[in-house]
């Protein structure tokens, strides 16, 4: 391994990381604020990408008819839009902006439909709800876009040659909107009332409530956020790879694997978290590509030793 | 995955009281959902197509999901034989779910016409007919213009799975028959957001070819990444690529590309003396004018190809016996078996009492990718 290969794989694998970067905050932030293990933050990378893929093609995607099922008022108005922009062949951007619109809708909805009623049950329950709205997901997502993958147009068609190593534009927009995106949450949760809103429900529900605080808002809210960070991220990966419907699954896995390293509860170790699962992934398919998955999904085990060791025993919520 | 497997169900528990009196069962298993869906859902589309009788005897099909679940895959098969009493198995076209199924085929004594080119054990392939080239007789075609074109190294770059693997056991030892030599192998999965790493190993070792097995579009990405890496020499696809969707995400980079194939996705191309040309061309014209223009592929020609053996076969076995029975699956098998010299839509089958694979090596078609279409070498 020289130089050159060296370089190339940290860079492919810090561009990875920082996809699953942001999937594992959204994890970390579903989690600590309603307790849901979202296991099909996955499924809203796919439907970004796909329905982005599907707009390029002119027609109508699959997930605006059933925005339009689920949802009254805003998100029809979106639906609505979609209906007459889609013919259209509108410039990348706006499409890129009204998928992201769409997939954000599906959030609050999502939570909603089956989380909300069972907000006091205890995580395990919630977590085989979260199993289950993977499942529908992904069959409607089969429905919607099919069974062959898509790909996506880059939204920077550049490339800088450092060397022997090739920089693309839309690796530089990865970053760029990774840590845009980490720096606004930061902001978000330190500065504004809403962000210490959710921050309070999350320490303590009863307590946020006698303060006013709705749970039922901080739920919506925080899953709306966890939708919008799945289809942007979807809008990242999808030129940079084929992504099929059910590719989301595997995906938003290593982010899980990046907000378990950060114990469910802490942003900048998940972020590192992140950056260490893509860096593993990178060198593991260099070196012995046959087993990359087998690597990576092996790391949480000594993290969860080092977890339980470090904090003695686990809070009971 | 739940509800369409629901659906599913359901629209089979419809067919089969709705046709309680049918004479002759045919139990498919295909994977509607999961990775393989892209294979699944074309030949079930073809399977919509196909007649309602065979030598006057009514059909009766029933349509399982398998979700590219092995497990699902046997619970099918299991349901076929004890519950339905089928008289031949069709599926599926999923490797790692058609070798499964293949032993409770045999353990029931029915016969199984596989849709995917499954490796079995000697001894183990007695009820199993496979419809898809072997993977040796299409490697076969690909080493051959190999040497043509004067290549001496190749690197592999396939499938996680049997599909991948089965292909680098069979390249392997017809290359070196032909002095090329496999000099650097990787694997990736379809869902892997980036192959750079392995397409880096293996631009590395500098082969002056690319072997990349994979399937539908799932075989562009892993082309362009070694295309990215700025790889100068050929790169060759399988004939699980053979299908338009690795144009629609491949773009330019796939661009001259050689991906060797079946008759059956060129028939236009092939020229007069080809044997398959006539009956390609009824499948093409059968298929293209229910589903639109271009939506011909490889997987829905073997289930064409599927109901063309049955169509000679089943006569044979009915002057024996009666449908439903043990002596009529019997009968079928020794049917397909000594049913002589078959033309189908992917060239021509000649399966025997020791040979369950039957296509001829010279079945394979080079295919190179000219202006985003096909283009016969």
């Amino acid at each position: 391994m020289d130089s050159t290969i060296f370089s190339i794989l940290l860079l492919d694998g810090i561009t990875n990381g920082a996809v699953y970067a942001l999937l594992g905050l959204a994890t970390v932030l579903v989690f600590s604020v309603t307790r849901v293990i979202f296991i099909p933050q996955g499924e809203f990378v796919a439907y970004g990408a796909l329905t982005l893929a599907i707009f390029q093609t002119g027609q109508v995607p699959g997930t605006v008819w059933l925005l339009l099922i689920m949802a009254l008022l805003p998100p029809a108005i979106i639906s609505l839009v979609s209906l007459w922009a889609a013919p259209q062949n509108l410039p990348l951007l706006v499409q890129a902006g009204l998928t992201v619109a769409i997939v954000t809708s599906f959030g609050p909805l999502v939570y909603r439909l089956a989380y909300q009623s069972l907000a006091d049950a205890s995580s395990l329950v919630l977590l085989i709800v979260s199993v289950g709205v993977h499942f529908a997901m992904t069959g409607l997502g089969l429905l919607f876009f099919g069974a062959e993958g898509f790909r996506n147009p880059s939204f920077w068609d550049m490339r800088v040659n450092l060397g022997g190593l090739a920089i693309k534009g839309q690796a530089i927009i990865i970053f760029m909107v990774s840590l845009a995106l980490i720096v606004l949450l930061w902001q978000f949760f330190a500065r504004t009332l809403h962000g210490k809103a959710l921050q309070a429900t999350a320490v303590n529900r009863l307590g946020a409530r006698l303060m006013g605080i709705s749970t039922i808002g901080a739920g919506q809210a925080t899953f709306a956020m966890a939708a919008l960070i799945g289809a942007l991220s979807g809008l990242l990966i999808g030129p940079t790879t084929t992504v099929f419907y059910d590719s989301g699954f595997l995906i938003g896995l290593k982010g899980f694997v990046a907000a378990v390293m950060g114990g469910l509860q802490s942003y900048p170790l998940a972020a590192v978290g992140a950056i260490f699962v893509g860096l593993v992934e990178a060198f593991g398919s260099f070196w012995a590509s046959a087993f990359k998955e087998v690597i990576v999904f092996t790391l949480v085990l000594p993290i969860l030793l080092w977890r339980s060791m470090a904090d003695g025993h686990a809070e009971e919520h | 995955m739940k509800l369409v497997k629901s659906l599913i169900a359901t629209a089979a528990t419809l067919v089969v009281s709705g046709a309680a009196w049918a004479d002759i069962t045919i139990g498919v298993i295909l994977p509607l959902t999961g990775p393989a869906s892209g294979l699944g859902i074309p030949v079930n589309n073809q399977v919509k197509l196909w007649p309602t009788s065979i030598g006057g005897e009514k059909l009766k099909v029933i349509v399982l999901d398998d979700g590219t679940d092995p497990t699902t895959g046997i619970k099918d098969a299991k349901r076929f034989v004890t519950e339905d009493k089928v008289d031949v198995i069709v599926g599926s076209v999923a490797t790692p779910v058609a070798i499964p199924v293949s032993g409770v085929a045999a353990e029931a004594e029915t016969v199984q016409l596989s849709l995917s080119p499954i490796e079995l054990p000697a001894g183990k392939d007695g009820w199993t007919f496979r419809l898809p080239q072997s993977n040796t007789v299409m490697a076969h075609a690909m080493v051959g213009h190999m040497k043509k074109l004067g290549i001496k190294t190749v690197g592999f770059l396939g499938y996680t799975d049997a599909y991948g693997e089965s292909w680098l056991r069979d390249f392997t030892p017809e290359a070196e028959k032909n002095g090329i030599k496999v000099i650097a192998a990787e694997r990736f999965a379809r869902a892997d957001t980036s192959v750079t790493a392995q397409a880096l190993k293996l631009v590395a070792a500098n082969p002056d070819a690319m072997l990349i097995v994979a399937s539908g579009s799932g075989a562009a990405m892993p082309h362009k990444a070694i295309v990215e890496r700025d790889f100068k020499g050929k790169i060759y696809q399988t004939h699980a690529a053979a299908s338009r969707d690795l144009m629609r995400v491949g773009g330019k980079d796939v661009e001259g590309a050689y991906v060797v194939s079946g008759p059956a996705v060129v028939a236009e191309q092939l020229p007069d003396s080809h044997p398959s040309k006539k009956v390609a061309l009824t499948y093409v014209a059968q298929y293209e004018k229910a589903y639109g223009p271009g939506s011909r592929n490889q997987f829905a020609a073997h289930g064409y190809d599927a109901f063309s053996v049955l169509e000679k076969a089943v006569p044979i076995a009915l002057k024996k016996a009666k449908p439903g029975t043990k002596e009529f699956r019997a009968a079928l098998r020794d049917a397909l078996e000594g049913m002589g010299r078959t033309v189908v839509a992917h060239g021509v089958l000649n399966w025997t009492k020791d040979d369950h694979w039957g296509y001829t090596p010279e079945t394979g078609v080079m295919l190179k990718v000219v202006n985003g279409d096909w283009k016969v070498e």
